[in-house]
């Protein structure tokens, strides 16, 4: 019983460092322009095909799929961001919130038209299978590597915006845009840099999932709600709120799927409800 | 319940002016009379064109007037579906009676839910109203031996007034919806060119200056909110009694957007943008139902993104400046 706990317990764990991956990139650009993107997870998406097609067409080894995944979103991310998002800076949350749905509702039909409707699985290196054994419990070596994965991400994160010089200016963007564009530094090419790292990270989370939950085109639309639950509820532009809102919403997720199948996803509904109730700025956010 | 009337003269003439019925409402409702003659086969078409018609008129009072984002409005329309249907099903198949209890269940939960609305704004709001909506279709899930669960009810209604049975051609249905409709439209007229429909209106472009000028704006916010639920509960209920069934669909997450997206087409805060929205949205659904849906969802996403970054205000709002140009 400890065991399994334990198994699952850390299975959770890592669904939830995949959402990390998958949801700090939104967390970042929606507390930095205010603007409200749903097709974040069609970038998602976008990374997955992309780690598909590569391994498929081009025979590339999956590890190099992934940086290639994080390039084609961030590129693809970018390219939208500078001629259809950015006239919706300030335009109000409804006129984004339908305009990123359109895309998302675009996606999934064009990838469905190139690719069909079904899964798309990959094989892994054979290193990246199986079991690796510890105290008589099996863990997942895939899990095991996603979670060392996301904790690199979320460390070179951390050092990134606390101690670079590009990640002082977004800190500063954030907390003042105003402000922070009164003092010369330049907001809007900020934003496009921070929005195409943030895509990346989608796309990378996007590639990382077809392991663990499959990929096929209702993809985007699949795990946008785990998305923006784990930024509101993490609040926005905080990555340890992110972190820690996707760590519990991947352990709970698990367990609620294993111990109460039935009630799993209306307990995960309530928790974000109350705790928005409570605290609408999500548990770490500012404003 | 106090509305803010100013009783000076000059507000009042506005208003009235405001709420002067146009010839073109007059043959607007007319023409929804043409289906009974001229197309009796798709009647049960135009039934669920009025129904949707009127969820995306409740939606509208919300979202278009008032300007809370709501992407759960589904779980009204679905409580109201389910209160008809529960009532039904333990032998009260009078539809009449069911549309009142659908408005109030709908009402009631409304009620409650809007203090939580009221409390957040931006992202929070669409997530707690995405968040009631998901909460809303598990427990109804979860809840099968009331709700059927993924089967849904089937009940048996009552002839409308005890004269008119629901037939299978559907007269009955479309002329039973339509009239809801209408009385619905009548209704939100009435609202939204009252002192209270513009308090609304001004929430809506600014909700900081609005207390500033002395309006009381949460609690106009719940009360717009509780009549929009009722509105939305009524539709679900006339769904129920026009098909005799009931499934979990009528909760999903797929019906609150639908309803979002037939309003923007339309053009929303205005009062006919969400019935026009249904009919091109419910129609063109129809017309390519044989296509596979989600080739057909491609169409509708690039139509809402053509609708932000080029006609915002709808079909109604681009016509609308296009009358203008015309007349200056």
């Amino acid at each position: 019983m400890i065991g399994s706990l334990a198994v699952v317990l850390f299975d959770g764990f890592a669904f939830g460092m995949l959402l990390f991956v998958l949801s700090v990139g939104l967390s970042v650009t929606l507390g930095l322009m205010n603007f409200t993107n749903l097709a974040h997870c069609a970038f998602g998406m976008l990374g997955g095909y992309a780690v598909v097609v590569a391994m498929r067409s081009f025979g590339l080894p999956f590890l190099l799929t992934l940086p290639l995944a994080f390039i084609v979103a961030a590129l693809v991310s970018v390219a939208f961001e500078r001629t259809i998002f950015r006239r919706l800076y300030g335009a109000g949350e409804l006129n984004q919130v339908l305009l990123t749905i359109g895309l998302v509702f675009v996606a999934a039909a064009s990838t469905a038209y190139f690719f069909g409707t079904g899964q798309q699985p990959i094989v892994l290196p054979h290193y990246l299978q199986g079991y690796v054994e510890w105290g008589g419990l099996r863990f997942g070596s895939y899990r095991i590597f996603l979670v060392v994965m996301a904790l690199v991400i979320a460390g070179l994160l951390v050092l990134g915006l606390e101690h670079t010089r590009f990640g002082a200016r977004v800190r500063a963007s954030v907390d003042n845009q105003r402000v922070a564009q009164g003092l010369g530094l330049d907001v809007d090419s900020i934003f496009a840099i921070t929005f195409a790292l943030g895509s990346g990270l989608a796309g990378l989370g996007g590639a990382l999932a077809i392991e663990i939950v499959g990929l096929d085109p209702s993809f985007g639309f699949h795990y946008l709600v785990y998305v923006l639950i784990v930024v509101a509820v993490g609040g926005l532009g905080s990555i340890g709120g992110s972190f820690l809102a996707a760590a519990l919403l991947g352990i709970f997720d698990v367990a609620g799927k294993y111990f109460v199948p039935d009630m799993g996803a209306f307990l995960i509904y309530l928790f974000m409800v109350v705790l928005l109730f409570v605290r609408p700025v999500g548990l770490f956010g500012k404003r | 319940m106090r509305v803010e009337t100013t009783a000076s003269g000059p507000t009042q003439t506005w208003l009235r002016r405001r709420s002067r019925i146009t010839a073109v409402e007059i043959a607007f409702w007319l023409a929804t009379l043409l289906p009974f003659v001229l197309f009796p086969s798709y009647l049960s078409l135009a039934s669920q064109i009025a129904i949707g018609a009127l969820f995306a008129l409740s939606v509208d009072l919300v979202l278009g007037y008032a300007g809370i984002i709501t992407l759960g409005h589904a779980m009204f329309f679905g409580i109201g579906a389910y209160a008809a249907a529960i009532l039904a099903k333990h032998g009260w198949g009078e539809p009449l009676t069911g549309l009142l209890v659908a408005a109030l269940v709908a009402g009631a939960v409304g009620f409650v839910t809007s203090f939580i609305i009221v409390r957040v704004q931006h992202l929070a709001l669409i997530m707690i109203t995405l968040g009631l909506g998901l909460l809303t279709y598990e427990l109804a899930n979860s809840f099968s031996s009331v709700t059927g669960g993924t089967d849904g009810l089937g009940v048996e209604i009552w002839p409308v007034l005890g004269a008119f049975d629901f037939d299978l051609w559907g007269y009955t249905a479309y002329g039973y919806a339509l009239a809801a409709l209408f009385i619905g439209v009548l209704l939100a007229r009435r609202l939204v060119n009252s002192s209270f429909g513009l308090a609304l209106t001004g929430i809506r472009e600014n909700s900081a200056r609005m207390p500033a000028i002395g309006s009381t704006y949460r609690v106009h916010l719940q009360k717009i909110y509780v009549i929009s639920a009722c509105m939305a509960g009524v539709a679900g209920a006339l769904l129920t009694e026009t098909t005799g069934t009931v499934s979990l669909d009528t909760l999903s997450f797929q019906r609150s957007a639908d309803v979002v997206v037939m309003l923007i087409l339309g053009g929303s805060g205005r009062l006919y943008g969400g019935i026009i929205g249904a009919i091109i949205f419910l129609i063109a659904r129809d017309r390519l139902s044989d296509m596979n849906p989600q080739y057909w969802y491609f169409w509708i996403g690039l139509l809402l993104m053509a609708v932000v970054l080029v006609m915002p205000g709808g079909i109604l709002g681009g016509l609308s400046r296009l009358v203008r140009r015309e007349a200056r």
